[in-house]
């Protein structure tokens, strides 16, 4: 009888799927199964296999025969109620959301370390390594400059237009792609959330912080364009440094927002492409919002657009960095009907591209600023909230 | 630190279910698609795999508890599920702390070097920097990599991978400490090492969960045990070698001889005994 057994249990696919048909062997027993990649990976693909197989839930298709169980009486009071006698907490418990907070600085050193790493990583398999982190902006601003500057050669009414694009671009860059990697990130590192603990905020603010660095890069490259272009450089750049640190707020509130939303199914990272691009065309980066045509009737539509905060961060940085900007922004000199008329009826001419400034503003360069903090204020508590209300779910996939 | 045999870990009625995407289903084309959504048809790409089933237990301090089962039978499910790494579905998991899940699958980033998975494991697990510096170079050194730990994850060999996550992930002492099949890693050397830090961790550590198919490994540091089987438990108790032979007799292994030196594997990998 043993010596029957023994013959019985060669092939080791055997007790995995006992169903009759010939098997390969799906896991070899315990000496070999060190050489498999990874063993969460093994086990999964083959639970897909039986949820097919099986048209319902379920691991194991077979049945053992069970054995004369004794059991062991697990104890007199209720197991809730023992816990809470001996004091012990539920594992998946969501800690409150100032001690999340906490959490989530005591973990600081991992979120910067995972966004260099994350940051270095991404060019590894390029020869050129690290250097694409300056070449892909400038790629970009030659492609803007080919063919806005050269081959459409207009000016949309905006002065020094070239660098007003490419400012405009680079910034609304950030944001874009800090929403599109967020949107993924909950089930791009699902191994990762099942293996360690830790606060799970720590990884949209990972890739918050990378595309962060990645836009410092950009900056050095616009810096060399704006100037390039005949901008001055004036203490107004420093400006730039408290919008950009506003948006990398905002653009975190945000990656929070999104990183729950794209948790679940992944229809929705499949339609943030297209929710981008839209918000993308309504934040004016490629035309001014506050004296373009077209709007001239619709205040309280040019109102929107301009107060929406990527067109809010846009334009603190053009500001910033742009005297052409500071000097053409309406409301920048006092009202003159005549002359803003002349600006809008010859829009196309670069004569009268400065009087712009004679024209109402809707928005003043202040209420960018109060805007600007407070989109960011608004977008980080809904976001952190909102994110925080199912930290013990991420782990389900 | 708990009172010795205060209970550390109750499991009170568990259910896990958790969500796998990208089943197969219909033939996949986008008419299929649109039809499912006309009907109002689930996505078939999506499962739910119920993997534990009603499991009650409670682990007293100093407890060492072995959980065995046939693969797929839901043992690491149950251990991520007291580490609060997958969500109950139903039923609640109390632990007296945060359970430390020592897998060979904690995942790495594989485009990384060796170096920088050891700093953003140890960095992720709660470390200080200055904490990972202290001990980043006994890291390396323990799990033997050698030169290897300039290079990224993805060019190392299996084992060699297995052992730098093993080794990043006892770098630190817990007072749960689960083991998921940490033991089947490596070569001949580095499971003699590891078995010696699992020791190590086993005296500083409360409460110790092994999984392993290995019933030798089981049988040597278990107190109690857990045969799983389909999402619930068959059998538990603290009476191992009669567990052990059951889950044998079950799945129609070879009963373990048991003498003075016990064999590196129990399960049957050999030839017909003579």
């Amino acid at each position: 009888m043993p010596r029957a057994r023994a013959t019985e249990t060669l092939d080791p696919g055997r007790y995995l799927n006992g169903n009759g048909l010939p098997s390969k062997p799906l896991v070899a027993p315990a000496d070999t199964a060190g050489t498999v990649t990874s063993l969460r990976e093994r086990c999964e693909s083959r639970m897909r296999a039986r949820a097919r197989d099986q048209g319902g839930p379920g691991t194991l298709t077979d049945d053992l025969a069970p054995p004369e169980v004794s059991a062991e009486p697990l104890s007199d009071v209720p197991l809730a109620e023992l816990a809470a006698q001996f004091n012990l907490r539920p594992s998946a418990a969501r800690p409150g959301v100032l001690a999340y907070a906490g959490q989530l600085w005591d973990r600081r050193h991992f979120i910067l370390g995972f966004a260099t790493a994350r940051n270095v990583a991404m060019y590894t398999e390029a020869r050129l390594g690290q250097l694409w982190q300056v070449l892909t902006p400038l790629l970009n601003a030659a492609v803007y400059y080919l063919i806005f500057g050269k081959i459409l050669d207009t000016s949309r009414g905006v002065p020094n237009f070239i660098a007003f694009l490419i400012t405009g671009i680079f910034v609304w860059n950030f944001t874009q792609r800090s929403l599109i990697t967020a949107s993924r990130v909950m089930p791009d590192s699902l191994p990762l959330i099942r293996a360690l603990p830790f606060p799970r905020a720590c990884l949209p603010i990972g890739y918050v912080l990378i595309e962060l660095q990645q836009l410092l890069m950009s900056m050095v490259i616009l810096t060399v364009i704006v100037l390039a272009t005949g901008e001055p450089l004036t203490w107004y750049w420093l400006l730039a440094i408290p919008a950009l640190a506003l948006q990398a707020v905002f653009n975190a509130g945000m990656a929070l927002f999104l990183a729950r939303l794209g948790a679940g199914a992944d229809d929705f990272g499949q339609l943030m492409p297209f929710l981008v691009r839209t918000w993308m065309y309504a934040s004016g980066v490629m035309y001014s919002i506050s004296t373009i045509s077209t709007l001239k009737h619709h205040a309280t539509i040019r109102y929107l657009l301009e107060i929406n905060p990527a067109a809010v961060y846009i334009t603190l940085v053009r500001n910033a960095i742009l005297r052409s900007q500071r000097l053409a922004a309406p409301g920048s000199k006092p009202f003159d009907q005549l002359k803003c008329n002349l600006y809008t009826t010859h829009l196309s001419d670069s004569h009268y591209l400065y009087d712009s400034a004679y024209c109402h503003a809707q928005v003043t360069p202040g209420q960018f600023w109060l805007y600007g903090a407070g989109w960011a204020v608004v977008a980080l508590v809904a976001g952190f909230v909102f994110f925080w209300q199912a930290e013990t779910r991420y782990g389900r996939g | 630190m708990a009172e010795v045999g205060a209970p550390t870990v109750v499991v009170d009625d568990l259910h896990v279910v958790y969500r796998v995407y990208g089943a197969g289903g219909d033939k996949g084309t986008a008419a299929t698609a649109l039809m499912r959504v006309i009907k109002r048809q689930r996505r078939p790409s999506v499962r739910e795999v119920h993997a534990i089933r009603g499991v009650s237990f409670v682990v007293n301090h100093g407890d060492a508890i072995g959980v065995i089962g046939r693969n797929g039978s839901g043992k690491s499910t149950l251990l991520q599920a007291i580490a609060g790494l997958l969500p109950p579905e139903q039923g609640c998991v109390y632990t007296s702390g945060q359970a430390a899940l020592l897998g060979v699958n904690a995942a790495l980033l594989d485009d990384l070097t060796g170096e920088r998975n050891v700093v953003l494991g140890c960095l992720a697990m709660g470390m200080t920097p200055q904490q990972v510096k202290d001990r980043f170079q006994s890291i390396v050194d323990f799990s033997g990599v050698g030169n290897f730990i300039d290079y990224p994850m993805r060019t190392y060999s299996t084992g060699m991978a297995q052992r730098l996550r093993f080794s990043i992930a006892s770098a630190k002492s817990h007072e749960i400490l689960m083991i998921d099949e940490a033991l089947a890693t490596g070569d001949a050397n580095f499971r003699a090492k590891s078995h010696g830090k699992i020791m190590e961790l086993r005296g500083e550590a409360g409460t110790v969960f092994l999984v392993a198919h290995n019933l030798a490994e089981i049988e040597a540091s278990c107190n109690r045990v857990i045969w799983l089987e389909k999402g619930k438990i068959m059998m538990q108790g603290t009476d191992v070698p009669a567990i052990v032979d059951a889950y044998l007799e079950a799945t129609g292994g070879e009963p373990r001889k048991r003498d003075n030196t016990p064999t590196a594997t129990s399960t049957p990998d050999h030839t017909a005994t003579p």
